[in-house]
């Protein structure tokens, strides 16, 4: 009995119900035996314990309704969905234990057949590839974390538009001319960010998704053209084992990367392509790949998913097409013009970096 | 900013148990989630249960007042998914390369490990609570949880007056309070 008096009024001096004398007294009793203390705290820890006990049934409780509604309307499905057609649906389900049977000893056999030409025929990958651009997730981030630099040029941004996709990209002409991948620019418009931060506003002059090469132009009062290029962009094919290197944006700030040429295709032998053995990133999409030399030998543009370092670069002499078929559709505007001359070939690899490095631009495209 | 004050609304009406907006959460990222557990050997089943469990950690997180989300909401759910679906491949021998299409994560693990005590804490009560029996278990789930009044559940479970209804109330709380610290000492 005692210890039932002792709960009420542990309870009533947790919830606050005490007046301030009976509270005093209370607490002096609870600071001179320890047991008291004890019984309060451990109360108090059940209550509260308790009280979450709720709230989380409670919410679960709503989280299935919740879940079970939508289901009702249609909104999630929790099936296959078997679409349309009165008499297909009754005969499919009269008929879906025998498929299902009949289909899984056909799986059984096709398994056992291909598993058997797997193992006769030279080992084959079934990797897939992944596109290097980066994720709408990952540009709001970068949009965080640069926001201080963009508030203070002022964003170059038109109001109420939407990162979609983005990438790096790299100059091709001084005018303006930048070349990524089309994969990068998913938006209808683009701004490219240089090495020091600073924003240019792009049209996309042209989008060729066959070869997956596209070309921006920097239209911006701001921009400052470059007489001449450092580097030259290379016609013929490249051999393997030539050592290369990429400066690319896979975050926010410029980053070096550096491999050699395994393959002279791409995936599933893709002759537009190289194989590259080095590591890239999302963001790495549309990275120039430059030799020793410093030559553009291509445009780095996905990576297979399951094998580390494996990587595909477009060779650059599809850039000398889209080039051309920019030039040729475009009647009265300028010309791109290419340079074939690289005039950092003797240069340490540093003093490279830091001549290329402001001609390779963050690349983001928004839509409105 | 538009969208990060509309993240806070749905953040605040989730902590409130708002069933409006949890089910403008659930028309916003469920089926995102259940792409990804399906494309890794998931069933429906399980894209629904790990939904719950994501969006319950993220009610407690709410909850604490102190909670900034650093991130959206929808990477913060997507990343919670993918850590626990792949832990839970991982327990089941079915761990093969998780397959996504580089959808950004952010690190959940410390949040995942207070969910997983508080979810240690629900299951103890939970058992404590059933191995009580009737009519303890409900006398204290109306006076605790549903915060009915004593002379409510008095008239309501047929006691004679609210005094004797009090003293099986404490009566039951005692024995709760022994079945919940026999294991939650433990649990610790």
């Amino acid at each position: 009995m005692e210890d039932l008096i002792l709960l009420e009024t542990i309870e009533k001096y947790l919830s606050n119900q005490m007046d301030a004398q009976e509270k005093i007294a209370f607490e002096l009793v609870r600071k001179n035996t320890p047991d008291i203390d004890q019984m309060v705290v451990e109360h108090a820890m059940l209550l509260q314990q308790m009280d979450q006990y709720s709230m989380v049934k409670s919410i679960k409780l709503t989280l299935a309704q919740t879940y079970q509604n939508l289901l009702e309307h249609g909104e999630i499905s929790n099936t296959i969905e078997v679409s349309g057609g009165g008499k297909v649906i009754q005969l499919f389900n009269k008929y879906k234990r025998v498929a299902s049977i009949a289909a899984s000893v056909g799986g059984v056999i096709a398994l056992f057949i291909s598993g058997l030409a797997l193992y006769l025929s030279p080992a084959s990958h079934n990797s897939q590839i992944q596109q290097l651009s980066n994720d709408i997730a990952a540009i709001k981030k970068s949009q965080q974390y640069q926001g201080k630099l963009i508030n203070e040029v002022k964003s170059k941004l038109p109001a109420g538009v939407k990162f979609i996709s983005g990438g790096s990209g790299f100059l091709i002409d001084g005018k303006g001319f930048i070349v990524t991948n089309a994969h990068v620019i998913k938006g209808t418009g683009a701004i490219v960010v240089d090495n020091t931060g600073k924003e240019y506003v792009a049209e996309i002059a042209l989008l060729d998704k066959v070869k997956d090469l596209a070309i921006l132009k920097i239209n911006d009062p701001d921009f400052t053209s470059k007489k001449s290029l450092p580097y030259s962009i290379r016609k013929s094919t490249t051999d393997l084992g030539e050592e290369i290197f990429t400066l690319g944006y896979p975050r926010n700030e410029i980053v070096y990367g550096t491999g050699y040429l395994s393959a002279r295709s791409g995936y599933e032998g893709d002759s537009l392509s190289y194989q590259l053995q080095m590591s890239a990133n999302p963001g790495n999409s549309g990275a120039p790949v430059f030799d020793n030399a410093g030559e553009v030998i291509g445009v780095l543009s996905t990576r297979e998913a399951q094998l580390e370092g494996v990587v595909f670069a477009l060779k650059s002499n599809n850039i000398f097409k889209v080039v051309n078929d920019y030039n040729t559709s475009n009647e009265g505007g300028k010309d791109i013009k290419i340079s074939t001359r690289s005039n950092i070939s003797r240069m340490s690899r540093k003093n490279q970096i830091a001549t290329l490095e402001s001609c390779v631009y963050y690349v983001k495209s928004f839509d409105k | 900013m538009k969208s990060t004050s509309n993240e806070q609304v749905l953040l605040k009406g989730l902590a409130a148990n708002d069933s409006f907006i949890i089910e403008q959460l659930y028309k916003e990222n469920f089926s995102t989630i259940q792409a990804f557990i399906l494309a890794n050997n998931g069933s429906y089943d399980d894209a629904k249960d790990v939904f719950q469990e994501a969006m319950i950690t993220l009610y407690e997180k709410a909850q604490s007042g102190s909670f900034v989300l650093t991130c959206q909401i929808k990477t913060y759910v997507y990343s919670v998914c993918r850590r626990l679906w792949l832990k839970k491949l991982q327990q089941l021998g079915r761990f093969s390369h998780p397959v996504d299409n580089l959808e950004e994560t952010i690190s959940v693990d410390d949040d995942l490990e207070e969910h997983a005590k508080h979810d240690a804490a629900f299951a103890i009560m939970d058992r404590a609570l059933k191995s009580l029996g009737e009519p303890c278990k409900s006398l204290l789930e109306g006076y605790y949880l549903q915060k009915m009044d004593m002379q409510a559940l008095a008239s309501e479970f047929g006691y004679t007056n609210a005094d004797n209804a009090k003293n099986q109330k404490y009566k039951c709380l005692m024995r709760l309070k022994k079945l919940f610290f026999a294991q939650y000492n433990i649990g610790e």
